[in-house]
């Protein structure tokens, strides 16, 4: 026992010692990062649980089975269901001719990508308002064609699009890059179109990038609230997506509703973190052995 | 297959990355693109394999024009620098590949495949790695795999971009020997592109010098080291010694040192410089020749290098000579020593290169 003990001593003090804040600042560090995180992130969202439930389960069952929300959470899920597809496809192919061409304007498409993140949600919300609406450039063609778009379901699904644009092709477009055209090039010499091509070469080596960003387009998609609020017109139960609906029912002061409802939104965003986390851990670890020359 | 390229002319924007370059390459046979980089032959390799168009000019396979079928009816196995293997997939399912997406009617069984990647396993010397990923692999093997992968389609010709430039000294002298024997082997046409002067001479039939985006000499091994066309030549294929000079009658005047160049005595009175590699200088003590001192000795191995200096100009120059002479000659730093060329050739100035 002594000659061990004696050996990691010894060890211990040969190491070099990489980290050298004392053990008071490493705790006061670690606690002020945990009393933020507790703080601004955790205790919001058990006040939601807590509020949601304030009156017992049977009203918080009421709240959330209420027609109205309901209509709120089917619309929700149609529009991310409608959104991400669509993005997914943009995304894509934005960054595969972003990563594997060269074209005049590549950098201005560069740039646009980030737009939406740029502009205010309210002003994109707005910008379709003006160019969709009843007054706008398009309305009256668009009314004479019998669409309705601007306070109705196309126009929140336009809206979202726009916002949660950015998310896939910035998630793709560096890794993309990285990883250049040699491979592609490999599998068309080799006979392969292209199709199999993408298929069999491509996308096995952006999934989990390309997961990843749909996960991020998913949750902002749920969760939008600026743009969609400006183009709904928020009629309850036929253009209220669940963040609408949260706030109508937070202005009537119904908080029981107000709360129960956020949970609801609470509950998909912890699905899609979970759904993160998964997808992290697996690009990380699956090949296992992937990283271990990089 | 046969290979002909005729005036092909490639630009990218305004950078000329081909000017008319035209290359005859019989069947079977392996060549050598050799040169600086930049000099366009790692285009006019992908231009023959059908990754990048040319602006002009023809590439007939067979005699027959290769410009409108795809690069995977041209038949082509292409080998790239740094293998560009399926990294998700196993050495196996990188070797299938070729075979796996070829249209249903022409797609072998699943036994077929099993049999023909194993087959190709043993020959790149790779048996019981089938299952590895790229990534578990040394860089030989990796490159190993890549041959194996482009071979696996039956290729009819074998394009290598510098197949070997990302490995080290030793497991890169190993391969190109190995190359050459897979090569009579299997006697397919085979394009190696590559900037190393040695593996280019070691393993090519025939060795294309490129500089620029133009060609510079086309000839064996022996022929463009022994008689380059040009001062580039010269000068990528190994040292040279430079000497300067006035150009009378055919006779090189260079200080001391008369060179003949009776191919020049046709010109008059012309500035001119003659080349001469560093074994071709012969070292004595005995008073003919340039006299010149030692600044260095290196003892390389079997040879030893002398670093020089004309005692008239101050120019530095090389000459290589067998341990065995250096011993007999046996000299010191900062002696005075004499050289004489024993095989040179006079270029005018000005001429191409």
């Amino acid at each position: 026992m002594a000659g061990h003990g004696g050996r990691s001593a010894a060890v211990s003090a040969a190491a070099p010692r990489v980290s050298t804040e004392p053990l008071a600042v490493r705790c006061l560090l670690i606690g002020l990062a945990l009393a933020f995180l507790f703080l601004f992130l955790i205790a919001p969202v058990l006040m939601v649980f807590t509020q949601a439930l304030g009156k017992g389960f049977a009203a918080y069952l009421q709240a959330v089975t209420d027609p109205e929300a309901m209509a709120a959470l089917r619309l929700t899920l149609v529009v991310a269901a409608v959104v991400v597809p669509v993005n997914l496809l943009f995304g894509l192919a934005a960054a595969w001719s972003i990563a594997k061409f060269n074209f005049p304007g590549k950098n201005l498409l560069i740039t646009l990508i980030d737009l939406p993140f740029a502009i205010s949600p309210v002003v994109s919300g707005l910008i379709f308002v003006l160019l969709l609406g009843a007054r706008g450039l398009a309305g009256p063609w668009l009314e004479a064609a019998g669409w309705k778009v601007i306070f109705s379901v196309p126009g929140i699904m336009i809206s979202t699009l726009f916002v949660t644009a950015p998310f896939i092709a910035r998630e793709l477009i560096p890794l993309m890059q990285a990883q250049g055209a040699e491979e592609e090039e490999a599998a068309i010499t080799l006979g392969a179109g292209g199709w199999q091509t993408f298929w069999r070469v491509t996308l096995p080596n952006i999934k989990w990038g390309l997961l990843y960003g749909v996960i991020l387009c998913n949750a902002r998609a749920m969760g939008e609230f600026g743009a969609v609020s400006v183009v709904s017109g928020h009629i309850r139960g036929v253009t209220n997506t669940l963040p609408l609906h949260v706030e109508i029912l937070y202005n009537e002061y119904n908080f029981t509703g107000a709360f129960a409802v956020s949970s609801l939104l609470a509950l998909l965003a912890l699905v899609t973190l979970i759904a993160k986390s998964l997808v992290e851990w697996r690009s990380n670890h699956n090949p296992p052995d992937r990283r271990e020359e990089r | 297959m046969s290979i002909q390229v005729q005036n092909v002319v490639k630009r990218f924007g305004s950078f000329s990355a081909l000017h008319d370059v035209s290359l005859e390459i019989p069947d079977g046979k392996l060549i050598a693109l050799l040169g600086p980089s930049g000099s366009g032959k790692t285009t006019l390799l992908r231009v023959i394999a059908g990754l990048e168009a040319h602006d002009s000019g023809t590439v007939l396979f067979d005699g027959r024009n290769a410009a409108y079928r795809h690069p995977r009816d041209r038949r082509v196995g292409f080998v790239f620098q740094h293998y560009a293997l399926f990294q998700h997939s196993t050495v196996f399912e990188n070797i299938a590949f070729g075979l796996r997406v070829r249209p249903r009617p022409v797609r072998p069984a699943e036994e077929e495949i099993g049999r023909r990647v194993q087959e190709m396993l043993d020959l790149v010397q790779l048996n019981g790695l089938a299952d590895r990923y790229p990534t578990q692999l040394s860089g030989g093997q990796r490159q190993r795999v890549a041959l194996a992968r482009a071979l696996a389609i039956e290729p009819r010709i074998l394009l290598l971009d510098e197949p070997f430039g990302a490995l080290d000294a030793k497991v890169r002298e190993e391969l190109r020997r190995w190359l050459r024997r897979l090569h009579e082997q299997m006697e397919i046409t085979t394009i190696l592109v590559t900037h190393d002067q040695e593996e280019a001479l070691e393993v090519a039939d025939q060795v294309v010098i490129m500089n620029r985006g133009r060609i510079e000499q086309v000839g064996t091994p022996e022929e463009v080291y022994e008689s380059p066309i040009n001062p580039f030549v010269y000068n990528f294929l190994g040292t040279v010694n430079i000497f300067r000079g006035r150009l009378t009658d055919g006779k090189l005047q260079v200080g001391e040192l008369q060179l003949e160049a009776p191919e020049h005595s046709g010109a008059g009175q012309e500035h001119a410089f003659g080349c001469v590699r560093p074994h071709d200088l012969v070292v004595s003590r005995d008073g003919h020749g340039m006299p010149v001192l030692v600044k260095n000795v290196h003892v390389i191995g079997p040879w030893v290098r002398l670093e020089l200096r004309r005692r008239d100009t101050g120019e530095p120059l090389e000459a290589e000579l067998p341990k065995d002479s250096y011993q007999d000659l046996g000299v010191n730093v900062d002696e005075l020593v004499f050289v004489t060329p024993r095989k040179f050739r006079v270029f005018l100035d000005g001429q191409v290169g």
